[in-house]
């Protein structure tokens, strides 16, 4: 099996699930309890949200857990929008963010907010101004992701972090992809909130923190005890903390080495798929990208076409859009970033690892090739 | 004691009502099944018709998937069936089978045939993807109509 779809999740790392298993077996206390069975348990906690801290350049106490990417991304827009109700109504974020961003904001629509999604261009970037231009006196929050999950593009967030710092307005960043691939700073970022999450970084599944700068208003998503500053409640899952603490910190240790590989063997994909594939274009190639993402879309043929082919000789890829309702939903990304319809239907997304080598690269583009020939032989389009 | 007390202690000694209960699903190593893959991997009937007698031309590639096919007609039965697809695995693979079910048919027993006797041939498609066999079965039945119209001495959209 050939895995490119990093950007979906990643394998555990064996130094990871390391971290995991005494809290799954001997140390299984609860982290609230006072004796001492629970206070190893606290302890591993705690030493956990330092490691992560500092991976981010935060302070400890900054650092809520949470159970992944999602929820840290409706505990920041909805703790935050609730938070300062009686000063605004207006949120801003971007047209290409996660559906973890947009649907929430959609549903805080319903709750009387009011909603501005900013375009991007066609590289698939943000531009800072626009978002400068849509601030108003209403406006209390801002939430632009660091890293698009489609195209890899990096946003303009210091930038923005700059314009809502100056403007007084809450800033929330989404860097469920960037952590790993970009080195993180959340004073530099001039971020209150910031979004990780564990599995995205060789970590364990169902686990993720939401960084709350000190002083930022916040009503808690789920309440209950005490736990994590009373934002949110719940008794907390020391195995997969444990894990994402140590998953996080290999990652950060490792960042510079990695990603020059994995940018490596990106350039080495993209070059030969173009130099031997006809009518491919890579969407966001025009704009600054980590190192691991390509979405390549192939002209005049289907996208889950594609993906069957590819699945069927065992490599794992994926595609913005599902033809699951009759009317095939191209990716909103690609769409935002005005690619036509036909184009993002045949679009497929390769997320590259670590563990990732030339050999694969190769085979994937040899495969490429006969899938786009023999797609392309039965295509009732004008196929190049 | 009450009956309603002890409630609780039969959802752990109730007998399942049927042996399914307890099954795993099987299922095909994709969410397609065999037969789906088949079709799609090696689509029959791929092609185009150059003199053909009925040509239709179905759905709009820039929302969603599109079709061509061709048919020839001799003695009142489809002599040769062509298509070419823009589409999705469920809608290669079931205008593949369709284009082999209406193959050697009358044209009055191709008319008869419907998405679900696409669907059955294929011993079945997902749920979400059933509607892609309506594109194979609408681009049959709009090729028999250019060709009755044309029988009737009508004009007809030209085949590119």
């Amino acid at each position: 099996m050939i895995y490119l779809d990093h950007n979906a999740t990643t394998p555990l790392r064996p130094e990871v699930l390391d971290a995991i298993l005494p809290y799954m077996g001997k140390h299984f206390g609860n982290a609230s309890s006072y004796y001492r069975l629970g206070r190893e348990a606290k302890n591993a906690l705690e030493q956990s949200r330092a490691v992560i801290a500092r991976c981010i350049g935060a302070h400890t106490s900054e650092i809520v857990f949470t159970s992944g990417g999602t929820e840290s991304d409706n505990l920041a827009l909805r703790g935050a929008a609730q938070a300062l109700r009686e000063k605004g109504d207006h949120i801003i974020t971007s047209a290409i963010e996660h559906h973890a961003v947009l649907r929430t904001g959609e549903d805080l629509q319903r709750d009387g907010f009011f909603l501005t999604c900013v375009p991007v261009d066609s590289t698939g970037r943000v531009n800072p101004d626009d978002i400068k231009r849509k601030i108003s006196r209403k406006t209390i929050l801002i939430s632009l992701m660091q890293v698009n999950n489609e195209t890899g593009v990096i946003q303009p967030v210091d930038e923005v972090g700059k314009i809502a710092q100056e403007a007084g307005v809450i800033f929330h960043t989404d860097a469920v992809q960037a952590a790993g691939k970009l080195p993180l700073d959340v004073t530099r970022h001039r971020v209150n909130l910031l979004s990780l999450s564990a599995h995205k970084l060789y970590g364990p599944k169902g686990i993720g923190a939401l960084y709350v700068r000190r002083g930022t208003p916040l009503r808690p998503a789920i309440s209950g005890g005490h736990h994590e500053h009373n934002l949110r409640a719940g008794t907390e899952n020391i195995p997969a903390i444990a894990g994402f603490a140590k998953a996080l910190s290999l990652a950060a240790e490792q960042m510079a080495t990695t990603v020059h590989r994995i940018n490596d063997l990106r350039e080495r994909l993209e070059s030969q798929v173009q130099s031997r594939i006809a009518d491919v274009r890579i969407n966001g190639s025009g704009a600054p990208r980590v190192c691991n993402t390509s979405n390549m879309s192939f002209g005049s043929i289907d996208g889950e076409s594609i993906l069957l082919h590819l699945d069927l000789r065992g490599i794992c890829a994926s595609t913005g859009s599902a033809c699951t309702t009759g009317i095939p939903e191209p990716s909103h990304v690609l769409t935002a970033m005005g690619v036509p319809a036909s184009s993002a239907q045949g679009s497929i997304r390769f997320s590259l690892g670590r563990d990732n080598t030339e050999q694969e690269i190769d085979m994937v583009v040899d495969v490429l090739t006969e899938i786009t020939f023999q797609l392309r032989a039965i295509t009732s389009l004008k196929a190049v | 004691m009450s009956a309603d007390v002890n409630d609780w202690k039969e959802l752990y000694s109730k007998e399942p009502e049927t042996e399914e209960e307890f099954v795993i699903p099987e299922g095909p190593l994709l969410f397609y099944n065999e037969l789906v893959i088949d079709h799609f991997t090696h689509p029959r009937n791929v092609g185009e018709l150059e003199d053909a007698d009925g040509y239709a031309l179905i759905g709009d590639p820039s929302c969603g998937d599109q079709m061509k096919l061709w048919i020839k007609v001799r003695e009142g039965e489809i002599a040769d069936i062509k298509f070419k697809s823009f589409g999705c695995p469920g809608a290669i693979a079931t205008s593949s089978m369709c284009t082999v079910m209406a193959a050697g048919k009358t044209v009055a027993e191709a008319k008869l045939l419907t998405d679900d006797d696409v669907i059955a041939a294929l011993e079945g498609i997902p749920e979400h993807k059933q509607h892609c066999s309506l594109l194979g079965v609408n681009a049959l039945q709009e090729a028999i109509r250019d060709f009755e119209r044309k029988q009737g001495g009508e004009e007809s959209p030209a085949a590119p």
